[in-house]
C-alpha cells in the first residue's frame, strides 16, 4: 500500500503531473477576488476565510480526476482491483497521495495568501488548523466522486457537480472555525464537527469508492 | 371572481403562475416521453412479429 | 400477496395500468379543489396579507421535495440489496419530479418571504437547505444521463444516493449552524408558535394530499415509460445479434 502511495506521489510530482496546478490556481484566485471585489481592507478581511476555503475546494477539484482516470485508461486499475491489497486500501492510498500533493501544499500556502487577503491576525493559526483538518476530507470525498465517474470520458465537469455539494459541510465548518477563532468566539463546535466529518469520511468513504470502482470495472 | 390580492398581488400571482407552469411543463415532458417510447416499442414489436411470421 | 410481487416488471405494468386512471383522477380532483380553495376561498392573514395563499403551494412542494428524496433512498437500497429493476427505475423516474418540487419550493419560498425580508431571496437556513438539495437532485439526474449501461448507471446512482443522503443530512445541520451568524428576525415559518387557523389548515392538508397523489400518478406513468424503454433496449440488442 505504501508502494502505491509513493508511486502516485511520484506520478503527481513529475512534469505534467499537476502538482503545482492546484497551488497556482489558489494563488490566482487570491489575486482575482480582490480585483473583483475591490481592495477595501475591511471587506477583504471579512471574506478572507471564506475565499481561502472556497479556493482550497476548487483547487482540490482540479486534480481529482487524475487520481483514477490514468490508471483506468491504461488498465492498471483492473490490476489493482485484483491485487492482494483490498481495493479499499488502494483507494485510501490514492486519496492520501492526492492529499499530500494538493491539500497539504494548500494548507501550507494558505497563510501566505491570507496576507494578500488581509486575513485578521488572530486567524492564521485557525486557518492552518481548519485546512489541515478539512483537506483530507476533500481528498477522500473527491476520490469517491472520481470513482463514480472513472468510466466516463469527459467526466470532469460531472465530477465537480457531484463532489461540490458533498463538500458543503466541510466548507461550512472549516470557514466557521476560522471566523470564530479569529473573533475569539467558541470554536469547540465547528472544530469537533469538522474533525468528525473528516474522520468519518476517511473511515467510511473508501468502501463506497471501492464499490463504485468495482461497479465500473464490471 | 378574482380575490383582491392587495399589495402582494405580484408575489402571489407569480408563485401560483410559476408553480403551475413548472408542474404543467413536468407533466407535458413526462407524457411526451411516454408517448414517444410507447410508439417506438409498438413499432419494434410489430417489426419483430413480422419477421417471425416471415421466418416461420 | 407480498409487496415484492410488484417488483416484477410485467406484474408492475399490469397493476399500474389498473391503478392509473384512479391515481390520475384523484390527483386531478384533489389538486384542482385544493388550489382553488386555497387561492379563492381563504381570507388574508393579518400579518402576511394575501401572501399566506402561497403556503398552499410552498408547504406541499417542500414536503414532496424531501419525501421524494427519501423514497429514492429507499428504492436505491432495495435495488442494491434485492436487484429489483423496477426499484431502480422508480428512483430514476422520481428524481425529475423531486427536482421540480424543490425548485417550486425555492421560488415560492423566496416570494413568500418577500414581504418579510424585502428581497426575493434570503439565505434563510431552510431555503438554503433546499438549494443544496436541488444540487443533489441535479447531480443524481446528471449521473443517470451520463452512463451508458443501464445496470451500471443504476448501481452508481444508487451509491451516490446513499452517500449523498448522508451528506445532505449533514448539510442541513451545517446550514443551520452557519446561519446563526445572521442577526435577522423570523425565519420562513408560518406562525411563530400559534397553531394555524383551521381556515388555512384544511385546504393545506388537501393540497398536501393532492401533491402526493400528483407525484404518485406521474411516477406511475414515468416508471412505465422506463420499463418500456428498457424493453426497447433489450429488443435492440436482440436485433443486433441477428
Amino acid at each position: 500500500m505504501i508502494a502505491l502511495f509513493l508511486r502516485d506521489l511520484r506520478l503527481a510530482i513529475r512534469a505534467g503531473g499537476g502538482f503545482g496546478l492546484g497551488l497556482g490556481f489558489f494563488l490566482i484566485l487570491a489575486v482575482l477576488v480582490p480585483l473583483g471585489v475591490g481592495p477595501e481592507p475591511q471587506v477583504l478581511a471579512l471574506i478572507a476565510p471564506g475565499i481561502l476555503w472556497v479556493g482550497a475546494l476548487l483547487a482540490c477539484l482540479l486534480s481529482l480526476d487524475r487520481i483514477l482516470a490514468l490508471d483506468w485508461e491504461d488498465g492498471s486499475l483492473d490490476l489493482l482491483a485484483t491485487a492482494p491489497i483490498p481495493l479499499e486500501g488502494v483507494v485510501a492510498a490514492k486519496a492520501a497521495a492526492h492529499w499530500v500533493t494538493t491539500g497539504l501544499p494548500l494548507t501550507l500556502a494558505a497563510p501566505l495568501l491570507g496576507v494578500l487577503l488581509n486575513l485578521p491576525a488572530g486567524a492564521y493559526g485557525w486557518l492552518t488548523l481548519s485546512l489541515a483538518l478539512g483537506t483530507p476530507a476533500l481528498s477522500v470525498i473527491g476520490t469517491f466522486g472520481a470513482a463514480l465517474t472513472v468510466g466516463l470520458r469527459r467526466g470532469g465537469l460531472l465530477l465537480s457537480l457531484l463532489v461540490l455539494p458533498l463538500y458543503v459541510p466541510t466548507l461550512i465548518y472549516g470557514a466557521e472555525l476560522v471566523k470564530r477563532g479569529a473573533a475569539d468566539l467558541s470554536t469547540a463546535t465547528p472544530l469537533a464537527l469538522l474533525a468528525g466529518i473528516t474522520l468519518g469520511a476517511v473511515a467510511l468513504l473508501p468502501f463506497a469508492s471501492a464499490a463504485a470502482i468495482r461497479i465500473n470495472l464490471r | 371572481m378574482m380575490p383582491d390580492l392587495g399589495k402582494y398581488w405580484l408575489e402571489v400571482s407569480a408563485s401560483y403562475g410559476v408553480s403551475l407552469a413548472i408542474l404543467g411543463g413536468l407533466v407535458l415532458l413526462i407524457l411526451r416521453r411516454s408517448r414517444q417510447v410507447r410508439l417506438q416499442l409498438a413499432e419494434m414489436e410489430a417489426r419483430r412479429t413480422r419477421r417471425e411470421a416471415a421466418d416461420g | 400477496m407480498s409487496l415484492w410481487e410488484y417488483a416484477n416488471p410485467k406484474k408492475f405494468m399490469e397493476t399500474s395500468a389498473r391503478i392509473m386512471p384512479w391515481a390520475v383522477g384523484l390527483a386531478s380532483v384533489t389538486m384542482v379543489t385544493g388550489l382553488v380553495w386555497g387561492f379563492f376561498f381563504t381570507p388574508d392573514d393579518f400579518r402576511q396579507g394575501s401572501t399566506v395563499k402561497i403556503v398552499f403551494i410552498h408547504v406541499p412542494s417542500a414536503m414532496m421535495a424531501i419525501n421524494i428524496w427519501i423514497m429514492m433512498l429507499i428504492t436505491s437500497l432495495i435495488w442494491l440489496i434485492r436487484r429489483h429493476h423496477v426499484s431502480a427505475l422508480a428512483a430514476k423516474a422520481a428524481a425529475p419530479i423531486g427536482l421540480a418540487m424543490t425548485v417550486i419550493a425555492l421560488i415560492t419560498g423566496g416570494l413568500w418571504g418577500q414581504p418579510m425580508w424585502g428581497t426575493w431571496w434570503v439565505w434563510d437556513p431552510r431555503l438554503t437547505s433546499f438549494l443544496i438539495l436541488c444540487l443533489f437532485y441535479i447531480g443524481y439526474i446528471a449521473l443517470w444521463q451520463a452512463i451508458e449501461d443501464p445496470d451500471t448507471a443504476a448501481d452508481l446512482t444508487a451509491v451516490l444516493c446513499l452517500v449523498g443522503s448522508v451528506f445532505a443530512l449533514m448539510s442541513r445541520y451545517a446550514v443551520f449552524f452557519w446561519s446563526q451568524g445572521l442577526h435577522q428576525g423570523p425565519s420562513l415559518s408560518l406562525q411563530t408558535g400559534e397553531r394555524m387557523s383551521h381556515v388555512f389548515r384544511y385546504p393545506l392538508y388537501l393540497c398536501m394530499v393532492a401533491f402526493g397523489l400528483f407525484f404518485l400518478a406521474l411516477l406511475l406513468i414515468a416508471v412505465r415509460t422506463e420499463i418500456r424503454a428498457r424493453r426497447i433496449k433489450a429488443l435492440e440488442a436482440r436485433e443486433r445479434m441477428g
